[in-house]
């Protein structure tokens, strides 16, 4: 059937106007500010073109440390939260009795907000004058002597943050695996039954294999999603990061541009493009793996 | 006779071996049951304690003797909870509701007219889905400062309006409603834009609900934009109101009022989740992310 194509736009209009104005001209400006050094933010004019904010943004002491905690955070939180929500979703499907309570309960911390059940954990975890906090009360419990998780040694607070980003992703993971684990066609369980396949077997042989373009998917979007992690750091060492030395790569993208640290577009985005890289590195990466380890 | 014995002494080694499983099982999934569920506990316990009593605790206690709700009020009357929970209403509402106009009509467009050029615009609406947030926050920033849009209702809500994944699922949906539908109503000289919200909305009504469900969470938790784009308390959403009272508020001690400030600002979405849980599973397993 054909329609007047003005018509067509015409229903199309809103959505390009949006996406041109907040989507495809940022894109373009962010690369342009990003070269365009000493930009003054009050008169909107800069100095000279270059790569000084790139190499200003690599040598800044903020932005190392930055780099260095989200890279930290990648490494401890992907692969556990993946092998937890992996253990986890297994058990799920292998039970009848309150399978869709604990599947409701689980998923309850994506529909939390960060900040504020953050607080909670802060809380939890903190040491003040009054009292050592009930995580320290348990640690004592054990015999261990207590520390300052929020305010105290750097790996206390790394301890917390990893914790709270693992407690944040789980849903989302233990989501998408149990579903990937119930679409697993039963004739092949039942198959390997009549063969007397051993259980462990069967794991490694049948669930594994068929739910790796899964986890797969969860390693990358886990990847991405722990790169900019921000919101949680925010949520339990408060909005000045950098003098906790818990700052993300995407706080310092903030804070150049906003607050007390801020009015710097062109670190900004200079800081913006180099996680940009890394994580378009990143994903290319671990499709180039995927393509050769993924059966399905 | 032998084999026989032997057989069953062999089923009922197995049966133990699955029922210890089983009780494994159980327990690994109570535990994290707890895990996730503790901070919910102990943020409701610790809103109902007395400011006192709170500090009084040298050690955490896990009841609270004289549960109270002083903490509820001085939440509403000593810091401007109810006028960041108003803003975040505001908001939510409008920003879902436009986002669901366009998105609406763009998907009709994608699903249903026919025109020049419509793949390649397509493909570029989908290509826009890879790019990062934080990639065009900062110009996003300097725009809406440079529009003198900072501090109102409108340099919050522009950015969020299109989403490019919620128009890809709902043109999906669309496309599945019959081409005879249209032709009949075009055959009874029904316009474009009634067919459009008299047929193909109601009928796509349960992934429009998700659409709605999901922005609604987005909203409400919103908290990067909001505080580039807002330092005047009266314009705060409830994310940035907790982050400021936690920095400013009730005194860095009164730790059961900022509870129950928390409880205040999560009770609307739990509930939310408790309604809607089946659609918002849905709809997050068939590709929402975080953040």
């Amino acid at each position: 059937m054909k329609t007047n194509p003005a018509k067509a736009w015409l229903y199309l209009i809103p959505a390009i106007v949006f996406l041109g104005i907040f989507m495809v001209y940022p894109l373009v400006d962010v690369f342009i500010y990003s070269f365009e050094e000493g930009y003054n933010f009050a008169s909107q004019s800069y100095t000279g073109t270059g790569l000084f904010n790139y190499s200003y943004v690599l040598h800044d002491p903020y932005f190392l440390q930055a780099l260095k905690n989200t890279l930290i955070l990648v490494v401890i939180t992907v692969p556990l939260s993946t092998g937890l929500a992996l253990l986890i979703s297994l058990g799920l499907s292998s039970i009848k009795p309150l399978k869709h309570v604990f599947q409701t309960v689980y998923f309850l911390p994506y529909v939390t907000n960060t900040l504020a059940v953050g607080l909670v954990f802060m809380i939890l975890f903190k040491k003040t004058a009054y009292t050592d906090g009930l995580i320290n009360m348990m640690i004592q419990w054990f015999g261990g002597s207590s520390v300052d998780f929020i305010d105290g040694p750097y790996w206390a607070k790394m301890f917390v943050l990893c914790f709270y980003t693992i407690w944040i992703v789980m849903p989302f993971k233990v989501l998408i695996l149990t579903s990937a684990l119930a679409s697993v066609k039963q004739d092949y369980y039942n198959a390997a039954k009549i063969d007397g396949t051993s259980t462990w077997r069967t794991f490694a042989r049948i669930t594994l294999p068929m739910i790796s373009p899964m986890i797969f998917y969860l390693v990358i979007t886990g990847f991405i999603g722990a790169f900019k992690a921000y919101q949680d750091a925010v949520a339990l060492f408060g909005t000045d990061l950098n003098s906790a030395g818990m700052n993300t790569i995407v706080g310092y993208v903030y804070d150049m541009l906003y607050g007390d640290s801020g009015g710097y577009p062109s670190y900004a985005s200079a800081a913006a493009i180099i996680l940009f890289v890394i994580v378009l590195s990143i994903t290319t990466i671990n499709l180039m793996i995927r393509r050769k380890n993924v059966q399905y | 006779m032998k084999l026989n014995s032997e057989l069953s002494s062999a089923a009922k080694h197995v049966k133990t071996r699955k029922t210890v499983l089983r009780i494994l099982t159980y327990i690994m999934l109570s535990v994290w049951g707890i895990v996730v569920l503790f901070p919910f506990y102990w943020m409701i316990l610790t809103s109902v304690k007395s400011y006192g009593s709170y500090n009084a605790e040298h050690i955490p206690s896990f009841i609270a003797t004289n549960p109270t709700l002083q903490n509820y009020k001085d939440a509403f009357t000593s810091v401007p909870l109810a006028k960041y929970f108003l803003n975040t209403t505001i908001f939510t509402l409008i920003t879902t509701a436009c986002m669901l106009l366009v998105i609406i009509f763009a998907a009709y467009a994608f699903a249903r007219l026919q025109f020049r050029g419509k793949n390649l615009v397509f493909t570029l609406f989908l290509a826009l889905m890879m790019i990062p947030n934080e990639l065009v926050i900062i110009t996003n920033f300097v725009t809406i400062s440079n529009l003198g849009l900072r501090n109102t209702f409108t340099g919050l809500i522009l950015p969020s309006i299109t989403s490019v994944f919620y128009i890809y699922l709902l043109k999906e949906n669309f496309e599945l409603i019959p081409d005879e539908l249209y032709k009949a109503a075009k055959v009874d000289g029904t316009s474009d834009l009634k067919y459009l919200f008299k047929v193909m909305v109601p009928i796509c009504r349960p992934t429009i609900v998700t659409v709605v469900i999901l922005k609604v969470i987005e909203c409400w938790n919103s908290y990067v934009w909001p505080r580039l784009i807002t330092d005047d308390q009266n314009y705060f959403l409830v994310s940035n109101g907790i982050q400021e009272i936690r920095e400013n508020g009730f005194g860095r001690e009164n730790i059961p009022a900022m509870m129950a400030a928390v409880v205040v600002i999560s009770v609307p979405l739990i509930i939310l989740y408790l309604i809607f849980h089946k659609q918002i599973m849905e709809g997050v397993s068939r590709g929402g992310t975080k953040g």
